[in-house]
């Protein structure tokens, strides 16, 4: 077992009278696939979100390499190697393949971009990830199927030289044969020592490429197990009711006693 | 230009790097060599000239119609003129250098628009705002410089004060050239300089930067829409205007130099040196590009569209600057030589052009357009972004204003007002960019001013009464609008 990479301690987040996170702990470790499930509403996204610096957290503390970190913002995170592929995939419809791989953090001078090194890039990324269907890294993306879509989304996070990747649901749109691609590409990056989180609603997916699992329910850690230790059924309970057996949240007789 | 000389070396690096040097990006350190195929290959090959004119035919089909629509819209209406006006005045030189010097002042307006149209916002006040920064020019050489005594003490304190806050909310926005141009017109106005016609063309584009600063903050930092912000505005700065010039009254703008912006024309060898320059320009920029992704092994366009393009430019820009040159006057005044706004409006469409095309600014301005939540996440400064395209759009304003102005050879009441902000905004659609955000260039706003200025003067020559005009004019928006609609229904419809 690695040293964590990116931890977060009694992590609270509120939005106005809403709490939706509540001291939520939460480990991610380098070379390992950590797959955080939970049912809709559970705070899954906004936990991501939290990381990526979209929305400040209320309270609670976040580590990455175990030096506390603060992160106030999307590039705050980004320097630190952290990259999100959100559940809407965040792409900007009338922008090509290349300018929304680069979105922020484009190369060249601020008065002059570099468009060639950028194209170069962005077209060894593609290949990497065996993309076969789009024809030019220079088509918008309005033109571009879902499937694609995702493809250009998960190319966008893993460009630059990241240490932790955070997917959310990111087979959710795709085919067959682009779900096998992007699980092997989740094996993959954690194989080369990169932390990753896989959010995901199907178990199938779950079960196959994680190392360990972290449930959330009504916006409470109630379970970070390792996938070997638990059942199939047994996480669906934990989804659903918060608890299973030892695992989760304690019964209330308990918590009285 | 250093970058393509870095170029491949970089590449060749990262690809020889994939185990031993440096990883170039997570995924390729991911993906081992052996799985990364040449399935993305189908990308690098040259296309072929009839294999772009067909990806070309199928953008169209796919409702991306650009400037098309447009363009033969102008061709059609100058054929249509020509063969209507029995008289012979509308296709004569002296009509068509005419037509460029009427429609330049609103063209430059729509150009400032285009970066707000762009954000998905609208500046209705961009019109009142440049007869604003017209009037502040006029008064000042009419009070012989003495502004103070032109406004009233009250007045011109309140005027440096909006100033002052001007500055202070660029720099709360972080747009520093904003603060940089508001503080120039403080400046201005404490030292009280002589009447000099370039200090103030260059006070009224501050004026207009003042005014964009205050739109800006209102918009993107208080969050009000920019429908209000833009309509409380403009009905704010025709006051203004009122309070400067009195009502009913005119402020003549008798100065040569101002005069001339919009009247004036190039010498003959001055105009062929504008032609040299644009011209030669223009291959240079495409060929150079061509050859560095060439270098590079990226996809460039078949060198024979490319050629074609240039000589066709080439050709249509010596025709011209060889028909402006002749002389055109009616009687035994020489007139010659290519109207100055043809230059400004040059130079103006291609800073534009570079900024929204080539620097890290006009990257952001399109994607705050087409998904402000992603360019959020992006790490973009959106507020800054859309604050910005307002001072922008006001400072294109002001220099509209000064040509629109100087063409009339005053500045009244209502100048700016009535129809100056809803004809640029037309310009901008007409010539492709889209109300909805994220899609529209400068040279939009060319073509469409020129339609709109080849309607007006088309049908003022025909004799046709005011009632026509109006009535054609709004027809010509409504078919561009439609356009438009029906051009982003296509292209939605064709990608699900």
């Amino acid at each position: 077992m690695s040293d964590p990479i990116l931890q977060l301690k009694a992590v609270s987040k509120s939005f106005g009278a809403v709490q939706v996170l509540h001291d939520v702990d939460f480990t991610v470790r380098a070379g390992e696939v950590t797959a955080l499930v939970g049912d809709n509403g559970a705070g899954k996204s906004t936990l991501v979100k939290c990381v990526a610096g979209i929305h400040p957290i209320d309270s609670g503390e976040i580590l990455f390499n175990g030096e506390p970190v603060a992160i106030h913002g999307p590039t705050d995170a980004s320097a630190l190697g952290l990259e999100v592929v959100y559940q809407d995939l965040a792409l900007a419809d009338n922008l090509d393949i290349v300018q929304n791989m680069f979105l922020g953090r484009e190369r060249g001078k601020p008065w002059l971009l570099d468009e060639a090194d950028m194209e170069q890039a962005a077209r060894r990324t593609l290949a990497s990830l065996s993309v076969r269907t789009v024809t030019s890294v220079r088509m918008p993306v309005a033109s571009l199927s879902g499937g694609q879509r995702q493809t250009v989304a998960i190319a966008k996070a893993v460009l630059w030289d990241s240490k932790v990747v955070l997917l959310d649901e990111p087979t959710a749109a795709l085919g067959v044969a682009q779900t096998r691609q992007v699980l092997d590409l989740v094996r993959r990056l954690a194989e080369q020592g990169l932390g990753v989180v896989l959010i995901s609603h199907n178990m199938a997916d779950v079960f196959e490429v994680s190392d360990r699992i972290a449930c959330l329910f009504l916006g409470r850690m109630v379970a970070e197990v390792p996938t070997k230790e638990v059942s199939h059924g047994q996480v669906v309970e934990l989804i659903t009711a918060g608890r299973s057996g030892e695992l989760g949240l304690q019964r209330p007789e308990s918590v009285t006693a | 230009m250093a970058a393509p000389t870095e170029g491949p070396e970089k590449a060749d690096l990262t690809k020889k790097g994939s185990g031993a040097t440096e990883p170039g990006s997570a995924a390729e350190r991911a993906a081992p060599a052996s799985t990364r195929s040449a399935d993305f290959g189908i990308d690098t090959t040259a296309k072929t000239t009839s294999e772009a004119v067909r990806a070309y035919l199928t953008n169209l089909r796919n409702g991306d119609l650009g400037a098309l629509p447009a363009l033969l819209g102008l061709l059609a209406l100058f054929i249509l003129f020509t063969g209507l006006d029995s008289g012979g005045t509308f296709p004569s030189l002296l009509n068509l250098a005419n037509l460029l010097q009427q429609g330049a002042g609103s063209t430059i307006i729509a150009m400032g628009l285009v970066f707000v149209l762009l954000t998905g916002e609208i500046d209705l006040a961009a019109g009142t705002a440049s007869g604003l920064a017209a009037s502040v020019m006029a008064l000042h050489l009419v009070a012989g410089g003495n502004l103070l005594g032109a406004m009233g003490t009250t007045v011109f304190i309140l005027f440096a004060l909006v100033v002052v806050l001007a500055i202070a909310l660029a720099l709360i926005l972080r747009i520093w050239a904003g603060a940089a141009f508001s503080a120039v017109a403080l400046i201005l106005l404490a030292i009280g300089f002589p009447p000099n016609p370039w200090l103030q063309m260059l006070m009224a584009v501050c004026v207009g930067v003042v005014i964009g600063c205050l739109t800006g903050f209102l918009v993107a930092k208080v969050g009000m829409p920019s429908f209000v912000v833009t309509l409380a505005l403009f009905i704010a700065w025709q006051g203004v205007i009122l309070q400067l010039i009195g009502d009913g009254g005119t402020l003549g703008l008798r100065d040569p130099v101002l005069f001339a912006v919009a009247n004036g024309n190039l010498s003959t060898l001055w105009s062929w040196v504008l032609f040299a320059v644009a011209a030669g320009g223009y291959a240079a920029v495409l060929l150079n590009r061509q050859a560095s992704r060439r270098r590079l092994g990226l996809v460039a366009q078949p060198t024979g569209l490319v050629l074609l393009k240039i000589a066709a430019v080439v050709v249509l820009a010596a025709i011209a600057t060889l028909l402006l040159t002749q002389n055109r006057g009616p009687g035994s005044v020489v007139i010659s030589g290519v109207p100055y706004v043809v230059p400004i409006v040059l130079v103006l469409m291609v800073i534009g052009t570079f900024v929204l095309d080539r620097t890290r600014f006009g990257r952001h301005v399109y994607a705050v357009g087409g998904n402000r939540e992603a360019a959020r996440r992006a790490g973009i400064n959106v507020v800054r972004i859309r604050a910005t395209v307002f001072v922008i759009s006001s400072a294109f304003a002001a220099i509209g204003a000064i040509v629109y102005s100087s063409k009339v050879g005053s500045v009244s009441p209502t100048s700016g007002g009535g129809n100056t902000l809803l004809f640029a905004v037309g310009a901008a659609v007409i010539g492709g960019t889209s109300l909805f955000g994220g899609r529209g260039r400068i040279s939009n706003a060319v073509i469409g001013g020129a339609v709109l200025a080849t309607v007006n003067n088309g049908l003022g020559l025909l004799g046709m009464p005011a009632s026509v005009v109006f009535l054609v004019n709004g027809v010509v928006l409504l078919l561009a609008a439609g356009v438009d609609v029906l051009s982003r229904r296509r292209s939605a419809v064709s990608t699900r």
